[in-house]
Parts: structure tokens; C-alpha cells; sequence
């Protein structure tokens, strides 16, 4: 069975769980999708800008030194972090800009969480012409003010958002508010694989360009498939563009990485695979953090990206079918993991990035030496300078 | 007969239109809210729909959202308005929805959801977020309790779909007069007239339509054009700014000019 179904349901998750008004918008965005997907030219035309553009093909790089350190499992870095703009999120909005080219939007919005998707979708507004506003909660403002000018810097208005936590999640309420009310001119550009179908979907495929070249390469220099794959998962785009063309290769170990901010046993954390339940928020059923009345609870992660009370719904059904298995890092020890990958191989990468690297640093010792281990490098560290200086108690 | 056929029912024999009138449960309390269901009643007003609050109301405006906080902030459970409800219905014959978002009744079970609103003397039930291809896993228990399930109808709204809530709704149509959020506006949108008549040719419900009204003018050209007018932030304002015996007399005053007007 291929999943999702034709309206968009993983299993019991997925799904459209959106006002009417949005209902005809998005069954027009099915329709498009469809129809480009298998489009000779917009597949090109994608292929082009990835690889011209964005940089791609993008290492898979052996961490011989961290491998050495670890004393176990060969170590392979997937590294998006050298992508334009610095992270995975560019390989999603060239996607879907083209998509909302095609479908003569002038206008894109987006929201966002750490900036990064944020940055991805003003890049691609800079580079088609189009018109865009990026919606952030105010508190993201502030954890990543230079994120915030570089999408002034390229022309797009941000937009802080004080409703709520403002955080992601508020961001992704004033986005679809925002959407409700310029439907015909705006292309709503999700960021990760989450909101109501065809998205998820739709971030996956475009996202699943990681997952293609590191089966290529790793068999490239190994000569067969990965033992393990592991990637860190907020709403969860670049763990399933990782997974997503390994699920059918059943020897291939999945693991997601949430982030456990404090604790789990404290209650703040961003884990609602490991410690939510299942609900409806931001227009699909998927795992959240919420209460007994089903109102959605705050989450927390030292990590703007991470920080988020739902997770995509195809995680949700890959945890549910036990294809993929999902544990949680805390703050500390991303830290952690952050410090390490700095000094051991001179990459500086990203905090929810970090939350991967410090899963592998837990399971790498304790495997064999033939064992293989990919992790997505999702983005870089330089926008979370101030966080970990904040964190380390270091004057910046 | 149920109490909102029986209300429509009586309506078109005077032939006159319905008013219906959105407040928050809990705002700022849950006992207030409890008295000013008599009051809505009281002063005229045919329908209550009744906000669950929700912690991400994504399809409302800064008005709603800013009520809900409240409300939630003065700990208000689904469990407990349905309590509410029971308690009001001892004196009110007034038709009652419940209006939010899907995760709380999630949250409670569909099931016992269904059984629990009736039997507090809940009516009907409007889920912004459920459009109704997503409806399959609820309307059952929905219809088995007799529970009307309410649906919306927007200016985006193609054939297809008006024909989808025709076939599926109960109680009426609720049509929202607006590409957008809800929330006061200034005017009145031109092309109402036109999507109203097409609405109201093509479903067998009752059509109130809202979104945006917030004067007795604009409900009365509103309401001419449906079977009836939703006002909702206009009335939620009032306990933005208003408590006690003030807040139930400007609601009163308020809630009667607008029935007047569409009288």
C-alpha cells in the first residue's frame, strides 16, 4: 500500500483538518502537484536550480575523527549543511516555488521556527520575483535576529507574532490566518512535513533528494545500504527526506531524534513522539503535546527549529507501524554534541542538528566497527551563536 | 422535533430571520457565561453558539483569540460546559451550539462527546477545523445521538462542495460572508447578495450567514439576504469591556437593537 491515501492519511493520521475557506485552495495545490510531479520539465527545472542553485549534489563525508573518538560504528555526515542558505529547507521551497510559479501565485508566506525555512523561502521569493512575507514568533525573533535581517536583507517583510507561546507553532496559526484572507493571490510555502495534505506529502518528495543521493553514495563507498540512519525531528522534513527512499530497504534502521529540552520527566520538552499523544493541530491528526482537554501544551527545546508541539503525520504512523523508531536528546546533551562535532571534525552545525549528532555519540560506541551510521547534518551552527554563548555563559 | 428545527419552524411562520449570537464558554467565567445565555435569550436572540475555547484558533481573528485566552486562562474544560449547559437549560428553551476546533472534542471522544452534549441539552455542534471529508469517523455518532453537525459554506466554496454539506449538515448552514478571519469589518461585502441567493437555492438548510457583522445595519442587510445573521466579535467585545451587571445590560442592549433591526 503507498501512503498517503488519495486524502492525504497515513494510517489514522494526516489528513485536511482545515477551514472550508481553505478546503478549495487545497485541493487546487493537490491537483498542481499532481500534475507537475511527473512533469518531464518542472522535474528538470528542479533538478537544475538543486544543482546549479542550491549546490547539490552535497557530500556524504566519512568523520573519520569522530568515528576514532567513538570507537565503534563508521560515521557518515550528510552534510546539508553546505547547502545555499545553510541548511536542508532550501531543497523544500525551490520545490515549491517553482510549484507556485507554475500556478501564477505572485505572493508566497511562510512560517518559521529558527529562521532557516524562513530564509529558504525569501531566497526563492529574491530568485523568482515573487512577493513574500515570513510570519515568526517573537520570541524566535529575538533567539535569531540575524536570521530575521538576512530575510529582510532579501526582501521579505517578517511579520513577529505575539499571540500564544510565540514560537513556531503561533507562527504556523497566523500563517494559515493570513493564508484564510489572501487565498487567491498567496502560495502558502510549509516548511516541514507537517500542516494538511497534499504538504506533507509534497516536503517529503521534495525533500526526499537527501535520502536519493545518500543511498547512492554510501553504496558508492561501502557497497551496500546503511545499517542505520539517523536525523533529528521538529515537524521532521529532512529526517523523512532521509528515510523516506529507505523505507522498503527493511535491513536499513530508522532512528529520529526530538528534542527532550529539559527532560522528559520535566515536562518541558519537544517530544511528542516519545511522550504525546495523538490530536489534531495546524491541519492534520499527527502525535502532540497537549493536555488531558486537548489544548495544546507548550514546548520546549534549546532550539528554535525543534520547538514544536506536533510532529509530521507520517512520523506519527512510522512510529505507530514500528518502521522507525524515535528517542529524544536534551538540551545538554545537544550541547554536547554540539562542542563535539566542532572540535572533532571542524564542523560547526546546527543545535537541532546537534540533537542527531548526540544520538549517534550514545549508540556509535557500543556498535561494531562494520556497522554504518548516516546522519543528516541538517544546517549549520552560525545562527545559533548567541544560543550556545548564552548557554556555555561565555560573553560573545 | 428538535429545539432548532422547532426555532426555524417558528421563524419562517412569522416569517421573520434568526439571530444568532456567538459568545466564548468562559469568558470571563464560566458562571457569567451561564447567566448570559438568559440574558441572549431575554433580549432576542434565537440561537446561542457557544465558543469552546482553544489554545490555537487558527481561523479566528485577534477578538476570538484574545477571548479564548481568557477563558483559558480562567481554566475552562470542555467538561465543564457541557455542566454549564446543563445547568442553563433548566431555565432556557434556547437553541444551543457548541463552536470550536476539532482536538478538544478529540480529546473527550467522539463518542461519548456526542452522547454527553445531548444529554446536557447541546443541539448542534460546528467544528471549524473538520471539513467534511474529514466528518466520516464523527457525523455517525453525531447522528445516532442527535446531534446536528453544522458546517460551513465560504465565498470559495465551488458546487461540489455546497452539494457535500447539503447532502451531510443538519441544523442549518452557517455561511461566512467573508474570505478571511473572523472579526468585525466595516462594510459589507458587495458580491453577498449573489453567493447568498446561490446558497440559499442550493441547500435545503437554513443559511445564517456572519463573519464580520457588527452593527444592527449590517446584520439587517445580512440577514435580508439568508434566513438568518451570526454576530459573533462584535458581541465578544463587549466582554472585552465590560463586567457584571454592565456587561449583561450593554449585551442585553446590544442583542435587542440587532434583532430589531432585522425585524
Amino acid at each position: 500500500m503507498k501512503y498517503p491515501d488519495k486524502n492525504g492519511h497515513f494510517g489514522q493520521f494526516g489528513g485536511r483538518y482545515v477551514p472550508e475557506t481553505l478546503m478549495p485552495a487545497l485541493l487546487e495545490l493537490e491537483q498542481a502537484y499532481e500534475q507537475y510531479r511527473h512533469d518531464r520539465e518542472f522535474k528538470q527545472e528542479f533538478d537544475y536550480y538543486l544543482r546549479q542553485y542550491v549546490g547539490r549534489p552535497n557530500p556524504l563525508y566519512y568523520a573519520e575523527k569522530l568515528t576514532r573518538k567513538l570507537g565503534g560504528a563508521r560515521i557518515y555526515l550528510k552534510r546539508e549543511d553546505l547547502n545555499h542558505t545553510g541548511a536542508h529547507k532550501v531543497n523544500n521551497t525551490i520545490g515549491q516555488g517553482l510549484l507556485a510559479k507554475r500556478m501564477g501565485k505572485k505572493r508566497v508566506i511562510a512560517e518559521t521556527g529558527a529562521g532557516m525555512h524562513g530564509v529558504a523561502t525569501a531566497t526563492v521569493a529574491a530568485l523568482f520575483g515573487m512577493q513574500c512575507e515570513v510570519f515568526m514568533g517573537e520570541e524566535d525573533t529575538h533567539r535569531q535576529a540575524q536570521n530575521v535581517f538576512r530575510m529582510k536583507l532579501l526582501g521579505a517583510t517578517v511579520t513577529p507574532v505575539t499571540a500564544g507561546t510565540a514560537t513556531l507553532k503561533d507562527a504556523m496559526n497566523e500563517a494559515m490566518r493570513n493564508w484564510v484572507t489572501t487565498i487567491h493571490e498567496t502560495f502558502y510555502v510549509i516548511g516541514t512535513v507537517a500542516g494538511p495534505h497534499p504538504y506533507p506529502m509534497m516536503v517529503r518528495d521534495f525533500q526526499s533528494v537527501i535520502g536519493k543521493e545518500v543511498k547512492r553514495q554510501h553504496k558508492k563507498v561501502e557497497g551496500r545500504l546503511p545499517d542505520y540512519l539517523v536525523a533529528c525531528v521538529g515537524g521532521g522534513s529532512n529526517a523523512l527526506g532521509l528515510f523516506y527512499p529507505f523505507l522498503k530497504d527493511n535491513t536499513v534502521r530508522m532512528i529520529g531524534v526530538e528534542a527532550s529540552g529539559y527532560g522528559i520527566e520535566t515536562g518541558k520538552h519537544a517530544a511528542p513522539l516519545c511522550a504525546g499523544s495523538p490530536g489534531i493541530l495546524h491541519g492534520n491528526k499527527t502525535y502532540l503535546l497537549q493536555d488531558e482537554y486537548g489544548q495544546i501544551t507548550h514546548a520546549h527545546s534549546i532550539s528554535a527549529g525543534l520547538d514544536y508541539p506536533g510532529v509530521g503525520p507520517e512520523h506519527s504512523w512510522l512510529k505507530e507501524s514500528g518502521r522507525a523508531e524515535y528517542v529524544s536528546i536534551t538540551d545538554d546533551e545537544a550541547l554536547e554534541g554540539f562542542s563535539t562535532l566542532t572540535r572533532e571534525e571542524g564542523i560547526i552545525p546546527a543545535l537541532e542538528s546537534s540533537h542527531a549528532i548526540a544520538q549517534v555519540m550514545k549508540m556509535a560506541p557500543s556498535l561494531s566497527k562494520d556497522t554504518t551510521i548516516v546522519v543528516c547534518l541538517s544546517g549549520r551552527g552560525d545562527k545559533d551563536m548567541h544560543t550556545v554563548a548564552e548557554a556555555l555563559g561565555v560573553a560573545f | 422535533m428538535s429545539r432548532l428545527k422547532k426555532r426555524f419552524a417558528d421563524l419562517e411562520k412569522q416569517g421573520a430571520k434568526a439571530l444568532v449570537t456567538f459568545v466564548t464558554a468562559g469568558d470571563p467565567t464560566l458562571s457569567c457565561t451561564e447567566e448570559m445565555i438568559s440574558a441572549l435569550e431575554a433580549a432576542g436572540a434565537d440561537v446561542i453558539e457557544l465558543g469552546v475555547p482553544f489554545s490555537d484558533p487558527m481561523a479566528d481573528g485577534p477578538t476570538i483569540q484574545l477571548s479564548s485566552e481568557r477563558a483559558l486562562a480562567a481554566g475552562t474544560t470542555l467538561p465543564e460546559i457541557l455542566a454549564t449547559v446543563r445547568k442553563a437549560r433548566v431555565t432556557c428553551q434556547i437553541p444551543i451550539i457548541l463552536m470550536g476546533y476539532l482536538n478538544p472534542v478529540h480529546a473527550y471522544g467522539y463518542e461519548r462527546f456526542c452522547t454527553d452534549a445531548v444529554d446536557a441539552g447541546v443541539d448542534g455542534v460546528l467544528l471549524v477545523d473538520l471539513p467534511p471529508e474529514e466528518a466520516g469517523e464523527l457525523l455517525p455518532y453525531a447522528r445516532r445521538s442527535g446531534l446536528d453537525m453544522i458546517f460551513l459554506l465560504t465565498p470559495t466554496s465551488d458546487a461540489s462542495r455546497i452539494k457535500l454539506v447539503n447532502e451531510i449538515g443538519s441544523g442549518f448552514v452557517y455561511y461566512v460572508t467573508v474570505t478571511g478571519v473572523t472579526g468585525a469589518r466595516q462594510v459589507v461585502s458587495n458580491s453577498l447578495e449573489m453567493e447568498l441567493a446561490n446558497i440559499t437555492g442550493k441547500v435545503k438548510l437554513p443559511v445564517m450567514a456572519g463573519f464580520g457583522v457588527s452593527t444592527p445595519e449590517q446584520a439587517a442587510e445580512v440577514a435580508g439576504l439568508a434566513n438568518g445573521v451570526v454576530v459573533g466579535s462584535a458581541i465578544v467585545k463587549l466582554f472585552e469591556k465590560h463586567a457584571g451587571q454592565q456587561l449583561k445590560q450593554e449585551l442585553t442592549q446590544f442583542v435587542q437593537s440587532l434583532k430589531q433591526a432585522i425585524s
